[in-house]
């Protein structure tokens, strides 16, 4: 039994006055993820057109860091992307030791994978909670939050922060790994591990969560590419490009994983349902990562002998990396004092959002949502 | 009923000399109210706060647990609350729908309550068109939740609006043809003959009657739930869609009554639900005692209506939300085929088997159901099992 729908299709009678309705979807509606607006042309229920309008969360964060300086801008990375706020400490840390030509003690890279790849757990378990819920299912989003709190516990041993950590440093961490870490972390995964089947089975291979995401806002190799979708989107498309395999930085060249890709397996390939499977099937490499990061951490410092002054050299620097949300770019130009020039900050969700408008022509006001969640979009990410 | 009014009227206390038109509406008022505050307004509140128990605990969470022991009296809190709370009305509404809008809707759910058999001797009125009744008057709803949509002059409420008269509309008709096969059955539309036609025992239900009626059961059901605006069917009000659907701008006392009605209407669907398949109040007569044997019957009743009101609110903690198309393609392609086969499948059965046969299938379809209800016991309580966190999971975390 399928419950595939109508293929909708309005058809208009002469003589009988129809008009289509704006809806004016946020700021405050509920499932827009924070303060995203979108102005929905609709047709009764069938959308004709979704724009997205953005900047109700802009904080000017580029434009802070020419005023802070390099050490001091490192809290304010963390409000890029508050939900995966490690992959921005390391992003603007990677940036300032490119200009320097700093090396970066060993020790303080495993730290630094160690806490982005939990990070990215906690990321995707809040992306896949929510996109349950966003379909209706409240169940999913608890459970989902209960795990990621155990990743919170561990984070705030680690830095003492939850959400907004402010842990890597310039030339390396601001801490080294607590007493009994490795045993803590190894312990969560090997029981987060089986949970992650567990959830399958509550919500991810449920009849309706499966007909409601198949097939719908499917986003197509070519198109994923044109749009610049980075990440876990790109990827559910097809198209195998990860940051941490193909432009490999920190350690990664040397740890075993895979990069999954989009299989289509409930639908078409790039539909909504194959980027949530994504971010399932990304926790459980990450789980892999982890796993033998916290085997083999060395010994050493965790922070190199960085100058209070910072003052890199004159010139510029782009770093990429694979943050939960696709490939997060750092642009910064010095000018030899102790402030960026300017800085520039490329993230996932903005590309993600420009593509909405195109997939969403078609689909029903229900599906704008799944198409939403799918994305995996964090208003602060993409005002900045 | 005309009786006891006739009766009051001469025993001479405060109805005497009461000429008889005045004095049983009097009577009726009375005994509505009386029906009203006692049972289904307590009935939808408790059930309010059993819902976010049960759905806490489903989800690892506590739920309400203040007001009260084990925060039983949380209904009564946020009715309070509601009651205090300032009732907004949008100066572009249109006011006078956008007011009557909530009453409506409580008026087509309490309604339904006059004729729900509680026991033999306990019903208000044992209407000979009983379920044609209920149907009916649940149908009045839809004009309250429409009413609302509309007068609210807000388009996510009238998208609700909408979204509410097409769902309802369309499942009235598999969950009119399922009461069918029963109405085939027992040749009357009375609650009560329904339930005096059925046995105690589970083979004289009438689930466990003939493979059709079993299947109408669940049709039945999950129109019912359909009807009721309950997850997976609960479009009208999608919280993350339409923000609040068609209640979005009410506040106040106004915004509790449409959900009290949800409430309540959990109570009537099982109520429903056991009075055309699960025998109603039926049990043996082991008591000459009329009111023990009425208790008796009132708390066998009671339970079976509950069991399916938890029912619901596992599902509602379980399942996520149809898409519209989706619901109505469930609906005509799936549900209402089925319940015409279903209809023309009893009358067939009631021409051909005879009632040995009958009999046999009647034994052997309660034994397949007690084994079902068993293996899903067992699954239930594996998982639950599995699932009971350790105190030893927990050591990996810092704070515990």
């Amino acid at each position: 039994m399928s419950l595939g729908g109508f293929d909708v299709q309005v058809v208009r009678e002469s003589g009988f006055a129809t008009e289509e309705m704006t809806l004016n979807m946020g700021p405050q509606h509920p499932s827009t993820h924070g303060v995203l607006r979108f102005v929905v042309r609709a047709d009764g229920e069938v959308m004709t057109e979704a724009v997205p309008d953005v900047g109700y969360l802009h904080r000017s964060i580029e434009k802070i860091a020419e005023k802070v300086g390099y050490h001091g801008f490192m809290p304010y990375t963390d409000r890029v992307d508050y939900v995966a706020a490690m992959p921005c400490n390391q992003g603007w840390a990677m940036v300032c030791e490119k200009l320097a030509g700093l090396e970066v003690p060993r020790r303080a890279e495993f730290c630094r994978v160690i806490a982005t790849e939990f990070n990215r757990i906690a990321s995707h378990l809040l992306a896949v909670g929510s996109m349950g819920m966003d379909i209706g299912a409240y169940t999913p989003f608890t459970h989902a939050l209960r795990e990621r709190e155990y990743i919170n516990d561990l984070l705030e041993e680690l830095c003492g922060a939850r959400l907004t950590f402010n842990y890597v440093r310039i030339g390396g961490v601001g801490w080294d790994l607590p007493p009994d870490f490795e045993r803590k972390g190894l312990a969560y995964i090997e029981r987060f591990e089986p949970l992650i089947d567990e959830y399958n089975s509550l919500i991810s291979f449920n009849k309706i969560y499966k007909e409601r995401l198949a097939g719908v806002a499917v986003i197509s190799a070519a198109d994923a590419i044109n749009y610049n979708l980075t990440g876990p989107n790109l990827r559910a498309s097809g198209v195998k490009f990860d940051v941490r395999r193909d432009l490999p930085y920190s350690i990664y060249p040397e740890l075993d994983f895979d990069v999954p890709v989009g299989t289509g397996e409930a639908g078409v390939v790039g539909d909504c349902f194959d980027r949530y499977m994504l971010r399932i099937r990304e926790m459980q490499e990450s789980c892999k990562i982890l796993r033998q990061c916290l085997r083999q951490v060395p010994p050493g410092s965790v922070l190199g002998k960085v100058p209070r002054k910072f003052k890199p050299p004159v010139g510029d620097a782009y770093v990429r990396l694979e943050s939960a949300r696709g490939d997060m770019g750092w642009y910064c130009v010095s000018d030899g004092t102790e402030y960026p020039y300017r800085v520039k900050i490329r993230t996932g969700s903005f590309t993600a959002t420009s593509i909405i408008e195109k997939v969403s022509r078609g689909l029903m006001i229900a599906d704008l949502i799944a198409v939403i969640a799918s994305l995996d979009l964090v208003a602060p990410e993409i005002d900045r | 009923m005309k009786e006891l009014v006739l009766s009051l009227i001469a025993d001479g206390g405060v109805l005497a000399g009461v000429p008889y038109a005045v004095a049983a509406p009097l009577v009726m008022l009375g005994f509505g109210a009386v029906v009203v505050f006692g049972f289904v307004l307590p009935i939808a509140g408790i059930t309010s706060w059993l819902e976010r128990r049960v759905w806490a605990r489903i989800q690892s969470r506590v739920g309400p647990n203040r007001v009260g022991p084990q925060g039983f009296l949380q209904w009564l809190a946020d009715g309070l609350k509601n009651l205090l709370k300032e009732d907004i009305i949008p100066s572009a509404a249109d006011r006078w729908l956008f007011s009557l809008a909530p009453y409506l809707v409580v008026a087509g759910f309490i309604a339904t309550f006059a004729a729900i058999p509680f026991a033999a001797p306990l019903i208000i009125a044992d209407l000979n068109i009983g379920i044609l009744y209920i149907t009916a008057v649940t149908g009045i709803v839809v004009v309250g939740v429409l009413m609302a949509g509309w007068a609210s002059n807000n388009k996510w409420s009238l998208l609700g609006g909408i979204r509410s008269a097409a769902q309802i509309i369309s499942y009235e008709i598999p969950a009119g043809l399922s009461v069918f096969p029963v109405v085939l059955l027992t040749g009357t539309l009375s609650m009560q003959g329904i339930i005096q036609a059925q046995g105690w025992a589970p083979w004289d239900w009438f689930l466990f009657h003939n493979p059709f009626t079993f299947v109408a059961f669940f049709l039945f059901f999950v129109a019912a739930l359909a009807e009721g605006n309950r997850t997976p069917f609960d479009i009208p009000e999608a919280e993350s869609e339409l923000v609040a659907g068609f209640c979005t701008e009410y506040s106040g006392m106004r915004y509790l009554l449409f959900f009290l009605e949800e409430w309540g209407n959990l109570y009537v669907i099982g109520a429903i639900v056991t009075t055309l398949f699960l025998g109603g109040w039926q049990v043996p007569a082991f008591t000459e005692n009329l009111l023990v044997l009425t208790l008796v019957q009132f708390g066998v009743f009671f339970l079976k209506a509950y069991f399916f009101v938890f029912l619901a609110m596992w599902i509602r903690a379980t399942l996520p939300r149809v898409r519209v198309d989706q619901l109505m393609t469930l609906c005509w392609k799936y549900m209402v085929p089925i319940a015409i086969v279903n209809m023309l499948g009893t009358a067939v059965w009631m021409i051909v088997v005879s009632e040995a046969l009958g009999r046999l299938v009647q034994i052997a379809m309660t034994i397949a159901g007690a084994a079902i209800v068993v293996l899903f016991f067992r699954r239930v309580r594996f998982h639950l099992r599995r699932a009971r966190l350790q105190p030893a999971d927990y050591y990996y975390s810092p704070i515990i």
